[in-house]
């Protein structure tokens, strides 16, 4: 595996920031997750540590204490130059149901007037390669996911919605998503998920992480009402595949 | 149990906060002042994360079911006890029956009710903090009901202290932020010689201010914010991210609120002034 040159940088008197180059890039979040599972094992205790990585960074605050920057500056590298021998987590690619009848995807005719192809070819496209999770952030379970075709990028609604649905998929610009729950949003609905992806009643709420991979399939609206059933009553288990066995 | 007969603007069960989930995007939450609710605790001789209520601006009115001890704290609302005024920071003793109500704000904008072992509300993800949708209510209401274990007796160590309250410190103390250097030296000036005022988007979640800096066209990756982390966004607003606020973002971090300066922002309501200060 690459090894790419880290920065640090202080973040109050609590945490430490540790970046990598500024791009949006999937072997730099392989190194940063790969890394994270390293720090987790060998170097920080997991009950005063909280690790938070995104695209190009991670973030670790300490729960109570202050972080000596210059001391923590100095191990950090030294871990980061130790970690290559150390095996990644395992990382999943995650078949999320999605249902982009009109009764959901509300806004999927005029993504496919306003990209001029038919619905049938937006699905197409959403549901042909699996994304990769940048980040997990701004809400519960809300997932950056990167690489969304080229010939989907389009621009968010004009007026946001003040209430978009708890489940509703979302295309805008180079993003797409899932909402992890009602809240105000300008990102085009093209479908719904029947499954939550956070669920605060279980010990591990969400059981995506950043680096996993999503692949969304269509499923019918009698599928959907089923899942939906399936996930309420606690029986539903999320397809999922292991990427780097 | 404690009666809750009338809610009050907005009071919620705190504690310290919920850790370890902020990598799946939950917010860390616990108390605003945590210096008022550290004092609230010690007093009653509780674990620091014993979790209390944070009521804000106006107070609710309470009726303790069973004998316990309590402690007031943070932002003074001439709260009375069955009628009698009562002060802060001062352990009072309660009987079955007796009813808890408070007045007019008086000084700073979030008081704390602290009582003898802590609230014993349902724990959810390893905190009893209210957020939504972690909790299904973001607040108390009416007619609820808050589970805490009585206390026939409890000799305090100490009975009373007396503080100088927070919320007549006006000033902010802050360490530079990852983003600092995209600061103009025009820009440095403003933030640490001008004062800024509180907007009215404030709460849980994140206080604006009302003054805005230069407008900039820094672009970054979505990357981690914390509680007290200043953000700015392109037309030169600053948004001050407080406990409930979300735990990742993609405006720059230009300054970091040190978490005592976190407490003195929460003690603030809009329209009021504040400096920043770089430590």
């Amino acid at each position: 595996m690459r090894s790419y040159s880290i920065t640090t940088k202080p973040f109050g008197k609590q945490a430490i920031l540790v970046e990598w180059p500024k791009e949006v890039d999937s072997e730099i979040l392989e190194d940063i997750m790969s890394f994270v599972q390293f720090l987790k094992q060998h170097c920080l205790d997991n009950k005063i540590w909280e690790i938070v990585p995104a695209y190009n960074s991670l973030t670790l605050i300490q729960r109570s204490g202050t972080v000596v920057y210059q001391e923590m500056d100095v191990l950090l590298k030294k871990w980061y130059a130790e970690k290559t021998k150390t095996n990644s987590a395992l990382r999943f690619l995650w078949r999320i149901p999605v249902c982009y009848e009109e009764e959901f995807g509300i806004d999927l005719a005029d993504v496919a007037q306003r990209l001029k192809k038919s619905t049938n070819e937006i699905v197409k496209l959403h549901t042909e390669n699996p994304y990769t999770v940048y980040g997990i952030g701004f809400l519960p379970g809300f997932m950056y996911l990167g690489g969304v075709p080229k010939t989907l990028e389009i621009d968010r609604k004009k007026i946001p919605r003040l209430k978009v649905k708890q489940g509703s998929v979302g295309l805008a610009g180079k993003q797409t998503g899932i909402y992890p729950q009602d809240s105000p949003g300008g990102w085009n609905i093209i479908g719904s998920c029947p499954i939550p992806i956070f669920d605060p009643r279980v010990e591990e709420p969400c059981l995506v992480n950043v680096g996993d991979q999503i692949q969304f399939y269509q499923i019918s609206k009698a599928a959907y009402d089923l899942h939906k059933i399936e996930a309420t009553v606690g029986i539903y288990q999320i397809e999922k595949v292991v990427l780097n066995a | 149990m404690l009666n809750v007969l009338k809610s009050g603007f907005f009071t919620s069960v705190q504690d310290t906060g919920r850790f370890n989930y902020r990598h799946k995007g939950v917010p860390v939450s616990g108390s605003m002042d945590a210096v008022a609710t550290s004092k609230v605790n010690a007093l009653l001789e509780n674990d620091s994360d014993a979790a209390l209520l944070e009521i804000t601006m106006t107070g609710p009115t309470l009726e303790f079911e069973k004998d316990t001890y309590i402690v007031l704290g943070g932002a003074d609302m001439n709260a009375t006890l069955n009628n009698s005024p009562i002060s802060n920071y001062c352990v009072y003793k309660i009987n079955q029956g007796d009813i808890l109500s408070y007045g007019k704000l008086s000084q700073g904008f979030r008081a704390y009710l602290g009582v003898k072992f802590g609230f014993k509300t349902e724990s959810i993800l390893g905190s009893r903090s209210q957020y939504v949708p972690i909790t299904i209510d973001a607040c108390i209401k009416d007619k609820d009901q808050l589970l805490y274990d009585p206390c026939p007796q409890f000799e305090p160590k100490i009975q009373a202290l007396k503080i100088a309250e927070i919320a007549d410190q006006k000033v902010l103390n802050v360490s530079k932020g990852p983003e600092f250097e995209i600061l103009s030296d025009r820009d440095l000036e403003i933030l640490f010689s001008k004062s800024f005022t509180v907007a009215k988007e404030n709460n849980r979640m994140a206080y604006q201010l009302e003054e805005t800096i230069s407008q900039h066209s820094f672009t970054m990756l979505t990357s981690a914010t914390l509680p007290g982390t200043v953000q700015l966004t392109p037309s030169g607003k600053l948004i001050i991210l407080m406990k409930d606020g979300q735990t990742t973002g993609g405006y720059p971090r230009i300054i970091q609120l040190s978490t005592n300066s976190i407490a003195t922002l929460a003690q603030q309501k809009s329209g009021e002034t504040l400096r920043f200060k770089l430590i």
